[in-house]
């Protein structure tokens, strides 16, 4: 079952399209990474989604219901990319109001996040203000306020900035275990090594449309370019290489990173070394990393002609 | 609903807990308790008194300068005017009034000495004195009688009095009343309109915001500030007024019965400053009964709620248009600032003349009705605001906010997400028009 579907989601601005006719499906449970230059239109996008902004065209269907900002925003956690809180409000009182206004009951709210402050171990921060805490602190507690509702949409705008790393693991981790008590999870980024370790499904978007989207691993399917790496015993000499089915790509030590040519198969490139009795010691698909699809993809967009000044979102 | 009154709870109870709003809240009262009293308490304990020694050559003024309270005189005719400058201070005298030979017609040369300025009342006191010396001198010398004149002097008032049933009223009572409130309204607009915007200011720049909007409205977050500082303003209000009607109960305790008595009698020199003071405050008592102070009151919680609504809006509409640098705000807030500075100016005319053309109007448009029409009203309503003008004020000020609450609405939801560019004035207009 999708949580969420957006179809033909449009936003324009005086000047440019920030958002232009963008749609996609979020199966509930998973872990979604929404994945674009600055300035593509994330934010936007994230906006329509929780209800700040109104699109000018297309809809939203939230947990099978047309969404309604008013009456989901319970249903949706979002943390945006600059965090905010009342620097001279308490931790515990700022996170109570917040959660009171997603239309949680006090006696309910102050139950969440007693909870969840145990969890994290920030129990003393109750009386703090927030200004006395530290950045990664505030994150802490921005991230709690977040999902102390328990939302069935989390909106994370690049939830790891600014974090270290032990304090990003936790939080890592968190995401993790929501996903898997079904909590669908939107995450905007643009560090892909996180995308990689993080997103089931990921869709890039640039200049306000879609690029692509896919699961990670069908998308490292689709662009994957032939490539494979081999590790031999012996290096073998030229004429040993010659060959119909690969051409070499690179030259590792007792190693090399070749290109299968498109008729061939992955047998015809181990039986080359094997009948030539040349040991091989491992065997591994070069697959393209995201960031590189990304780079790509990217690249061949912005060749496209501008029509309008980029303008942050 | 139930959004909005989280947030007003939460900007009225984090302003209300501050120690700041402790303090001014308790010092207002006591400042203006100390500006009844300590004038009072003045008049009533005077000054430490003054011995003058008077050296009278001409023979005039021997024994014709009253002692009274806190100055006295001491005649030395035989002194030696140059000895006693060097050792006066020595013999216990605060000063010296010399009076050389003089001609009754044209007198000159009178000096007084003292270490350091004589101050203004001890200056005026001796030259009251020394002419009243002279008057009666050259009275005598034309042969006029004193108690004859004292029988031809006139010194009575007009009782001024207004409407059908003749109530007694005093133009003195009805400006410092009307000058009181507008000013008071003038203090309330710019003070709360400026605590309005620099909270809006506040959530943009901490970016808590986006945070807030994605779970309530923008209109939500800018009317729970605005009515939750209203609230703070009217709590405010609330004891000052309980504090400082105590201290209008209080005050007549510091003055002894004698000399109340003695001011209701009319009978003020027997007692001196004393019984002045007294029937001072027993005059402003009974002007002060003489007003509406039901009306007046309810107009004054109208015309405050009004005008901040009024303003207040677009004080928040200018905040959502800051960023980190505040000195843009400065530029923006111009547009508001202007009709207020407008409006006081009316006032202060307005509770000169009431009736003039311009007093009218201004207590009827809305920019500046709420500062103007509290100017006017302690004059009297019906007689000197019909009520046409006040029910046209009442509606025009409702219409008025409703319609820059509207437009401040439009530019807040635009300007309170829109970060990194600095946005122009003509820009904000526009969002107004905007649809969606």
């Amino acid at each position: 079952m999708n949580l969420l579907e957006v179809k033909h989601l449009k936003k324009y601005y005086a000047t440019h399209k920030a958002v232009d006719d963008i749609s996609f499906e979020i199966p509930q449970g998973s872990i979604f990474g929404l994945l674009g230059p600055n300035g593509a239109g994330k934010t936007t996008l994230l906006r329509m989604i929780t209800g700040i902004f109104y699109p000018d065209e297309g809809s939203i269907v939230l947990n099978g219901h047309p969404f309604d900002p008013q009456r989901d925003t319970q249903l949706i956690g979002y943390m945006p990319e600059e965090r905010g809180l009342y620097k001279k409000m308490k931790v515990g009182e700022q996170t109570l109001y917040l959660a009171r206004l997603k239309g949680l009951s006090e006696k309910e709210a102050t139950a969440k996040i007693k909870k969840w402050f145990d969890k994290f171990e920030i129990n003393s921060w109750w009386n703090k203000r927030v200004d006395e805490l530290s950045k990664g602190m505030q994150q802490k507690v921005q991230f709690i306020s977040t999902i102390m509702h328990d939302p069935k949409l989390l909106i994370l705008d690049e939830p790891f900035s600014g974090l270290d790393p032990i304090n990003s693991n936790l939080i890592k981790q968190e995401i993790f275990n929501l996903a898997q008590q079904g909590t669908t999870i939107i995450f905007s980024t643009h560090r892909m090594e996180q995308v990689e370790e993080i997103c089931d499904h990921i869709m890039l978007v640039n200049k306000g449309h879609k690029i692509l989207d896919g699961s990670v691993k069908q998308i490292k399917q689709d662009f994957k370019q032939g490539l494979f790496r081999i590790g031999l015993g012996v290096m073998p000499n030229a004429a040993q290489m010659a060959t119909y089915h690969f051409k070499i790509v690179e030259v590792h030590e007792n190693a090399f990173t070749v290109k299968m040519n498109e008729d061939s198969t992955t047998n015809d490139i181990l039986l080359h070394f094997i009948q030539q009795n040349i040991p091989v010691t491992y065997f591994e698909e070069i697959l393209p990393s995201i960031n590189e699809v990304f780079i790509t993809q990217v690249q061949q967009t912005e060749k496209a002609p501008v029509t309008a000044a980029q303008q942050p979102a | 609903m139930n959004k909005i009154w989280l947030i007003i709870k939460r900007e009225f109870f984090t302003r209300v807990r501050k120690r700041s709003f402790l303090i001014v809240t308790l010092l207002v009262p006591v400042a203006f308790a100390a500006m009844i009293i300590i004038p009072i308490l003045m008049a009533v304990t005077g000054n430490e008194s003054k011995r003058i020694a008077v050296v009278d050559k001409s023979g005039i003024f021997t024994n014709k300068l009253p002692d009274k309270k806190g100055i006295y005189f001491k005649y030395l005719p035989e002194a030696n005017i140059d000895s006693l400058k060097r050792n006066y201070i020595a013999q216990d005298y605060s000063g010296i009034l010399y009076i050389p030979e003089i001609d009754i017609n044209r007198p000159a040369g009178l000096e007084y000495y003292s270490k350091g300025q004589a101050g203004i009342s001890l200056e005026s006191a001796i030259n009251n004195d020394i002419n009243s010396a002279i008057e009666r001198k050259r009275m005598e010398l034309a042969g006029i009688d004193k108690s004859k004149l004292d029988e031809l002097r006139s010194n009575i008032t007009v009782e001024f009095k207004s409407g059908d049933d003749g109530k007694k009223g005093n133009a003195w009572v009805a400006y410092g009343v009307g000058y009181a409130s507008g000013f008071i309204i003038y203090i309330v607009l710019l003070l709360f309109g400026t605590s309005v915007m620099r909270g809006v200011m506040e959530e943009k720049v901490s970016r808590i915001a986006e945070v807030m909007i994605s779970s309530v409205k923008p209109f939500q977050l800018m009317m729970g500030k605005i009515v939750g500082i209203a609230a703070v303003g009217l709590l405010q209000f609330l004891i000052w007024g309980v504090l400082i009607s105590a201290i209008y109960m209080i005050i007549p305790l510091f003055l002894s019965p004698e000399s109340i008595q003695a001011a209701s009698q009319g009978n003020m020199m027997a007692q001196g400053n004393n019984a002045e003071a007294a029937e001072a405050f027993r005059r402003v008592a009974d002007v002060v009964g003489s007003i509406n102070w039901g009306l007046l009151l309810s107009c004054f919680v109208f015309y405050f709620l009004g005008g901040y609504l009024f303003y207040s809006s677009l004080f928040a509409a200018i905040g959502s248009l800051a960023n980190e640098d505040a000195s843009d705000v400065q530029q923006l807030t111009f547009p508001i600032t202007v009709p207020i500075i407008i409006g006081i100016m009316i006032m202060m005319k307005a509770v000169h003349a009431p009736d003039s053309s311009l007093a009218v109007w201004g207590s009827i448009i809305p920019f500046t009705s709420p500062m103007v029409m509290m100017a006017r009203l302690p004059y009297g309503v019906p007689g000197t605001v019909p009520y046409w003008q006040l029910g046209l004020s009442f509606a025009l000020l409702i219409g008025g906010f409703i319609l820059t609450t509207w437009a401040a609405g439009k530019i807040y939801r635009t300007g309170i997400l829109m970060y990194g560019k600095k946005i122009t004035l003509k820009e904000a207009m526009k969002w107004i028009v905007k649809k969606g």
